[in-house]
Formats: C-alpha cells, sequence, structure tokens
C-alpha cells in the first residue's frame, strides 16, 4: 500500500507546512494552529450533524413505506375477498416493490448509523488531540527557545493535523455514501409522489405506466405466490364475507383448528 | 514506528516489525495490481488485523506523526484500484 501510504504523508505534511508558514514568530503560530484546529473541529461537528440528518429523512421514509406495505396489504386482502384477482395483484405488486424498497432503505439506515458512530468517535480524538495541543502551546511557549519551539511546534502540528486529514476522510466518505443514498431516496420519493403507494381504490382500474414499471420492478412469483396463500387463506374463512374487509389474524383459523 | 488505521487508530508498533509490515503492504499492493477483487479484502484484512495484532494503541491526547498511514477497514477493491492510479482518497 505503499501509494496511499505515501499520499496521505505527503498531503498531512503539505498542509502543515502551509498552516505554519502563515505566522513568522513561534508563539504567533502556535495560537494561530490551535485557533485552525478549532476551527475544524467545529466542521466535524456539522458533518455529524449532516449525517444524522440524513439518517432521520431515512427513518422518516421508512415509517411511511411500513404504512403503505399495511395498507397495501389490507386492499390485497379486500381485493381477494371481493374476487377482484387483478386488483389484489396489483396491490400485491406495489406491496413487493415497498418491502423491497424497505429492505434497502433498513440497509442504509444501518449504513449511515455506522458512519455516524466513527466519526463520533473521531470527533472526540481530534478534540482529545486538540486539547493536549493546547496544554502543550502553553508549555512551548514558556520553555523553548524561538528556534527549538518552532521545531516541536512543527512536531505537535503535524501530529493534529494528521489527525484532521484523517477525520477529513471519514467525512468525506461518509458524505459520498449519504448523497448516493440521497438518489435513491428521491427515487423512492418519486414513485410515492406518483402515487405508487396510494390507496389503490382511488386510482380506478386502467393500467398506467406505473402499473407496468411496478410489474417489471416486482418478482412475478413473489407476487403469484402470496396471491395464491391469500386466496387459501381467505377461501378457508368465508366466502359469505367476500367484499368485506377480513380480519387477517382469523381468517385462516377456522379451516385449520381440529 | 507508528502505523495509523485510517478512520480507526495509530499503533505503536516494534521497529522489527518493519520487515513483516512491508510483507503484507506488497502482498496488497501485488493483489491490487492484478486486478484480483476476490482477493483484495483477505490480503488487506491480514494487513490491517497484523497492525491492531502487533501494536498498542495510541492515547487519544498523545500527538504523534505516524510513519505509516493505511486506508480505512472498510477500503473497497475499486478505492484501493483508484488510489494506485493516482486519483486519491484524500479531500483537499
Amino acid at each position: 500500500m505503499a501509494g496511499l501510504t505515501g499520499r496521505m504523508s505527503t498531503v498531512v505534511k503539505a498542509k502543515v507546512s502551509k498552516l505554519l508558514d502563515r505566522a513568522e514568530d513561534p508563539a504567533e503560530t502556535l495560537d494561530y494552529s490551535y485557533q485552525k484546529q478549532v476551527e475544524q473541529l467545529q466542521n466535524v461537528k456539522k458533518g455529524i450533524a449532516d449525517v444524522v440528518t440524513a439518517k432521520k429523512r431515512l427513518q422518516m421514509q421508512e415509517s411511511s413505506l411500513q404504512q403503505s406495505v399495511v395498507k397495501l396489504d389490507t386492499q390485497a386482502r379486500q381485493a381477494v375477498a371481493a374476487n377482484q384477482e387483478d386488483l389484489a395483484r396489483t396491490a400485491l405488486e406495489r406491496k413487493n416493490v415497498a418491502q423491497t424498497e424497505l429492505q434497502s432503505l433498513d440497509t442504509q439506515v444501518g449504513e449511515l448509523e455506522e458512519q455516524q458512530q466513527k466519526l463520533t468517535d473521531s470527533e472526540q480524538k481530534l478534540r482529545a488531540k486538540i486539547e493536549s495541543f493546547r496544554t502543550k502551546k502553553e508549555v512551548i511557549k514558556a520553555q523553548y527557545s524561538a528556534a527549538e519551539a518552532q521545531v516541536r511546534i512543527s512536531e505537535a502540528a503535524t501530529g493534529v493535523g494528521e489527525q484532521m486529514a484523517d477525520v477529513g476522510l471519514a467525512m468525506q466518505r461518509a458524505v459520498d455514501k449519504t448523497e448516493n443514498m440521497r438518489a435513491r431516496a428521491d427515487a423512492v420519493q418519486e414513485l410515492e409522489a406518483a402515487g405508487t403507494f396510494d390507496d389503490l381504490t382511488a386510482l380506478g382500474t386502467g393500467e398506467d405506466d406505473i402499473d407496468k414499471q411496478l410489474k417489471e420492478l416486482s418478482s412475478k412469483p413473489a407476487v403469484d405466490d402470496e396471491l395464491a396463500k391469500m386466496k387459501g387463506e381467505i377461501g378457508a374463512g368465508d366466502a359469505a364475507t367476500a367484499g368485506q374487509i377480513p380480519s387477517q389474524s382469523q381468517t385462516p383459523s377456522e379451516g385449520q383448528q381440529t | 514506528m507508528i502505523v495509523r488505521i485510517s478512520g480507526e487508530d495509530q499503533y505503536r508498533l516494534a521497529d522489527s516489525d518493519a520487515d513483516k509490515l512491508k510483507e503484507l503492504e506488497d502482498a496488497v499492493a501485488a493483489v491490487v495490481e492484478s486486478g484480483r477483487e476476490d482477493g483484495f479484502d483477505e490480503a488487506y484484512g491480514a494487513l490491517l488485523d497484523f497492525v491492531r495484532a502487533s501494536g498498542t494503541p495510541i492515547a487519544d491526547d498523545e500527538i504523534e506523526t505516524s510513519d505509516h498511514i493505511l486506508g480505512p477497514p472498510d477500503l473497497t477493491f475499486h478505492e484501493a484500484s483508484t488510489e494506485f492510479t493516482g486519483e486519491g482518497l484524500i479531500p483537499d
């Protein structure tokens, strides 16, 4: 990994030396470095807040999709009970898409959780090092000649600078991940806005573009299986309740209990 | 010798570990250069595990500059490849 090792060290050293070049007097350099470090820490905090916001947005989307799954399942059951197989199939296809999205959202929320934890850890490390730098700079100011102080400052600032570059890298990776997720979340939102997960009965019977897309998206065998199962359950319940909303928990029980 | 695993920690290793570290680094580089994606996780994991097992973590308030900086544990084969072709991981 010579490439990675080399590049990261070079970047850190270049950044730190640029910082140190700004001030001529060592005491000034120290205060300036420290001030920059504190500023950087604020940026890290902002970065963490962004990750938390992204996570919350995904969680909100999750709960709205969960509601859609429940609703579509109920509608599929109603449709089966009313012998409207096409409608039931459409509802199940949509439910299938919503469930797939839910799983993907779940994974993403987990990933963001991990990123957040990592960033928080990094922030704590950086904070500890900056605090340590603050103490050290007073010692250096008090105890060393200008020439030696310059050397020690450079060492300490490089050490803190490296930690900062590391947090910077972690943040960049978190931001990249978040942006990928945002693109996907926006796509789900578009589906929702287009009425994909809305009340099916309000949509009428005509097949639209959404239906065609959904059929391609949802895995057919899964929908067929579920439809068959649902029919079995509802058929076993009672044909007389057709057209009404069958209760999920009671429906299959009568035929099965002995 | 101080080795950093990005996004994780800095570790202090004995200078005598340098040869083994270099060997493991070279193994990762060889995997990446040959484009064998399936061997990457194993080679890279072995490198990181060696650092974790042989080193002791540096305290948070200790300020040290690393002699070696390795990538983050979740580094992907693709990222490692772009690193070698120069695009790099480090943000400006």
